[in-house]
């Protein structure tokens, strides 16, 4: 377990939609094996499916940033690693009392309700483009919109502010420097405790004034929690996904034979959706620290090891998915770590599938000549220690 | 001839994440409450036959699906 030691962790991909090249030793060290962080700390990493499932519904493992031991992916995130994260950044049992706060307005049936106002997002945005006609930068004009506009919707933040938001969570997320997310937080924190207080002066229609009419009123969150919440909503609820819906674009563009099954069959959208995610991993770093000695596929990981989960490998681990490097719509993806596993799965999953079927759908239907505009290896796309996904996307139709 | 055993699925409502795991990936037999956490549906306490209830239990995140009885 030690020749793979010299590998770093996170690596930037070489291809946007397949795992990094250099992460090849880990694949063939599975389903455990060691990497190096960028400041030379060696920690695990998880590279077999059920492994990785079994321990991260673990509860002997933490997700709080501030324990000792945190494995920390890079210079930036270590710089603000005190700064409060709600939900993904503490434990239960707080965990369980924020999240319980909020599964309500994630339910099945509250997304399905939501479908016509997406749809409506989506056909709104494609008008826009077809009447500006093509080319288009399909992540400013679509991929990143329709999310921030349903999260908007959702949590009850005005969407005139987008810029703003959007501006701050690409700086919370890739910095490039240390005080740029600094800077974010301070931004962000200052802007949710305006709203909060407006919301408290005059309730509007949204999760976030349910919050601060119920739970704030009741005492059962301060105002720093609450903004601790919104804050890691806003950011999880339209960056996530609109790289899966820039990213998924540019796969299926790369991949005419599954993009021309696609458009052949609406029914398959669900299935390929699964897929997608399972094959695109962007979340390709979930981070973890040992409480407690864990004993697992004959190794032993320390009270204070650092545990790192790639989920670009877990989710090509060849003995669950056969064949892990087709996409393929009809293998019936399931058990996919694309959302995380245990407390921590992602508590908008079901929006984020919703969003992805209705905005991949609809623009495959409405742009029938959808093209990438420019050679493909000229697209830029996003660093290996941030969530996955194009930085641009220039498509004509 | 073995007679066929009667088997019953639960929901723990105190793990429940309300991830909607269950109720996503077997429709006919889970669903959620108003506030989020899954349940099964009146009269689908015996899994109705249906060979997703199996793969429900292994899609919830936090192990709160469970099926009693059976094999």
């Amino acid at each position: 377990m030690t020749e793979t030691e010299a590998v770093a962790f996170p690596q930037d991909r070489t291809c946007p939609y397949h795992p990094p090249q250099a992460y090849q030793p880990l694949r063939d060290a599975r389903p455990l094996t060691r990497v190096t962080l960028y400041d030379g700390r060696s920690v695990w990493a998880v590279t077999g499916h059920a492994e990785a499932r079994a321990l991260l519904a673990d509860g002997r493992l933490s997700s709080d940033r501030t324990t000792d031991g945190f494995p920390l992916p890079s210079e930036r995130v270590a710089q603000v690693k005190d700064r409060r994260v709600a939900l993904l950044g503490v434990d239960d049992p707080l965990h369980n009392v924020q999240r319980r706060m909020l599964i309500p307005s994630f339910s099945v049936k509250r997304i399905a309700a939501l479908r016509p106002r997406i749809q409506e997002a989506v056909d709104r945005l494609i008008d826009a483009m077809e009447e500006q006609g093509p080319p288009a930068e399909l992540v400013e004009a679509f991929a990143l919109p329709v999310p921030s506009m349903v999260i908007c919707a959702l949590l009850g933040v005005p969407y005139a502010d987008h810029d703003f938001f959007e501006e701050q969570s690409r700086r919370l997320l890739r910095g490039p420097k240390a005080a740029d997310v600094e800077a974010a937080r301070d931004e962000l924190e200052a802007y949710f405790l305006q709203l909060i207080d407006a919301k408290v002066q005059s309730p509007g229609e949204g999760l976030l004034d349910d919050l601060v009419a119920q739970q704030l009123a009741a005492g059962a969150v301060d105002r720093e929690e609450l903004v601790a919440m919104a804050t890691i909503l806003l950011i999880a609820g339209h960056e996530t996904t609109a790289n899966m819906i820039s990213l998924g674009t540019y796969t299926l563009l790369q991949h005419p034979e599954q993009f021309a099954a696609l458009r052949a069959d609406d029914g398959l959208m669900p299935a390929a959706v699964e897929e997608l995610l399972r094959f695109l991993s962007i979340a390709d770093g979930m981070l973890r620290v040992a409480k407690e000695d864990i004993d697992v596929a004959g190794a032993t990981i320390r009270a204070g090891d650092g545990v790192v989960f790639p989920t670009s490998l877990i989710n090509r681990d060849a003995d669950v998915y056969g064949e892990p490097e087709r996409l393929d719509w009809n293998r019936g993806t399931l058990h996919h770590v694309a959302f995380g596993f245990g407390i921590h799965q992602c508590l908008g999953q079901n929006l984020a599938r919703a969003e992805m079927e209705i905005a991949l759908g609809t623009l495959f239907r409405r742009l029938p000549g959808l093209a990438l505009a420019v050679p493909a290896d000229e697209i830029p796309f996003k660093p290996g220690d941030t969530i996955q996904g194009m930085l641009e996307l220039p498509v004509t139709w | 001839m073995e007679e066929e055993r009667r088997v019953r699925v639960h929901v723990d409502r105190d793990r429940c994440m309300g991830a909607g795991m269950c109720a996503l990936t077997a429709p006919g037999v889970f669903t959620q409450d108003d506030d989020g956490l899954s349940e099964v549906l009146p009269g689908r306490a015996d899994g109705g036959g249906d060979p997703l209830v199996r793969e429900a239990v292994r899609a919830c995140p936090v192990g709160a699906v469970r099926i009693e009885g059976g094999e």
